[in-house]
């Protein structure tokens, strides 16, 4: 295995997972909480989860995103360094749920930063968050391809 | 001359081998304990190789000297040990390295980042007497601060059992394990976002890494010599410290910085006194 394939695969087996609420119940966010504990473990992918934007590879968000907490989820996304992946957790995080009418809510988060992965449920199951950050872990691995090939061409 | 470069050369490529698989036994043995599946045991080499091919950020051209230094001290110190230069030299190579870790995070201003900083110094000052004792015990017995001389004796353990002791200590703190984990952090905490390594992002944090897989190797080595005469049993020893620690970070709570210099403080004067005495009365 040459080093370009080993720095690949070590984008996929260590994703690192900052969580943002973006005004959610708490639902979605125990379980992704519940995605920590011994039962499901999801270190066991590689997956810590980090307090820090800058250190972070995938954003998972729950909750919809309303006036007020738009630049936050814009100013975090902005603070993570590339490659970066983005995951919506829940139906209020994909589309708005059942929040989607009300006067303050602008809709799914995808309506502020590019989405890559949708994780559906209300709340979502551990089961199916797992199954969503390990997509989201292949998916910064492509990335991390297409940036090389990007600097490639740039060269 | 030409076999001492050898030896320092290849003593700093196996270090961060060594240390990098150290921590993924830690990161496995952790697991195991909380009853959990763990991580990969080559995890911890994932993890900074992703580092160094991420994007980088910088806060400030500062931070990327101070990495460098940080990492430079810590790859000269393990290489000193490994020719078996001055004991006391090693030591203020290595705290010279810190410093500059610290003024890094210093540099920058999230209030995380301070905090943190702050507490390593704390941290520093709880376990750089420790390392200052063990160097003074170990002259006390050996009569010399040089490497070579001092692992002619070949039983040291049996003379400052109590050094010993501090040793396992200062591994404690230097790891930053509970009940010392105060400055980065540790854990997914995030009680200090992450503390000292806030700032610290992709690949200049990924040289920390290795800067602090190269700190564990040199601690666990000076445990090492403890056992001089056969150093596969000095190794032994080093390892059944490590985890300990390892036992004792996942079996305690975190305490207080003031907590922390109050313990090591007293516990560093009086182990040193008593070691120290004991070795008189043996003459």
């Amino acid at each position: 295995m040459g080093l370009k394939e080993f720095v690949e695969k070590s984008f996929k087996k260590s994703p690192w997972v900052l969580h943002y609420n973006c005004s959610s119940c708490n639902g979605c966010d125990i379980e992704i909480l519940a995605c920590m504990t011994p039962l499901y473990d999801m270190e066991r992918f590689g997956m810590v989860n980090v307090g820090n934007p800058k250190h972070a590879d995938i954003l998972v968000v729950t909750g919809t995103v309303n006036h007020k907490n738009k630049e936050v989820l814009k100013n975090i996304y902005d603070q993570m360094p590339e490659p970066k992946v983005v995951v919506a957790v829940g139906v209020c995080a994909a589309t708005g749920g059942i929040f989607r009418e009300a006067y303050n809510v602008l809709g799914g988060i995808d309506k502020v930063i590019p989405v890559d992965v949708y994780v559906p449920g209300c709340p979502a199951k551990p089961e199916a968050i797992i199954d969503g950050l390990y997509k989201a872990a292949e998916i910064l691995k492509e990335k991390y391809e297409k940036m090389g090939k990007a600097e490639e061409v740039l060269k | 001359m030409i076999k001492e470069i050898g030896i320092f050369i290849v003593a700093v490529i196996l270090a961060p081998l060594i240390g990098g698989f150290l921590s993924g036994i830690d990161r496995k043995l952790t697991a195991f304990i909380q009853g959990r599946y763990g991580p990969p045991i080559w995890q911890p080499f994932y993890d900074v190789i992703k580092l160094l091919y991420k994007q980088r950020l910088l806060v400030n051209d500062f931070q990327v000297f101070s990495a460098y230094m940080y990492l430079l001290s810590a790859i000269l110190s393990v290489g000193l040990f490994a020719i078996k230069g001055d004991l006391l030299m090693i030591l203020f190579i290595m705290s010279l390295g810190l410093v500059f870790y610290i003024a890094g995070a210093l540099s920058t201003k999230s209030p995380y980042s301070q905090v943190g900083a702050q507490r390593e110094l704390m941290q520093m000052l709880a376990y750089e007497p420790m390392l200052i004792f063990f160097a003074i015990a170990v002259y006390n017995v050996t009569g010399s601060f040089n490497l070579a001389q001092i692992m002619t004796h070949g039983k040291l353990l049996l003379d400052l059992p109590l050094m010993f002791i501090l040793l396992g200590l200062v591994l404690t703190i230097k790891l930053k394990k509970s009940p010392f984990d105060l400055s980065a952090s540790e854990h997914a905490h995030q009680e200090l976002v992450r503390g000292i390594l806030t700032d610290y992002s992709g690949p200049y944090l990924a040289l920390i890494h290795i800067a602090d897989w190269y700190e564990l190797v040199l601690i666990l080595a000076m445990i090492a010599i403890l056992w001089s005469q056969n150093l596969v049993i000095g190794a032994l020893i080093a390892l059944a410290t490590f985890f300990v620690d390892i036992v004792i970070d996942n079996i305690t709570a975190r305490m207080t910085v003031k907590w922390m210099l109050a313990f090591s403080w007293s516990i560093s004067i009086l182990f040193t006194i008593v070691n120290i005495a004991y070795i008189y009365f043996r003459r």
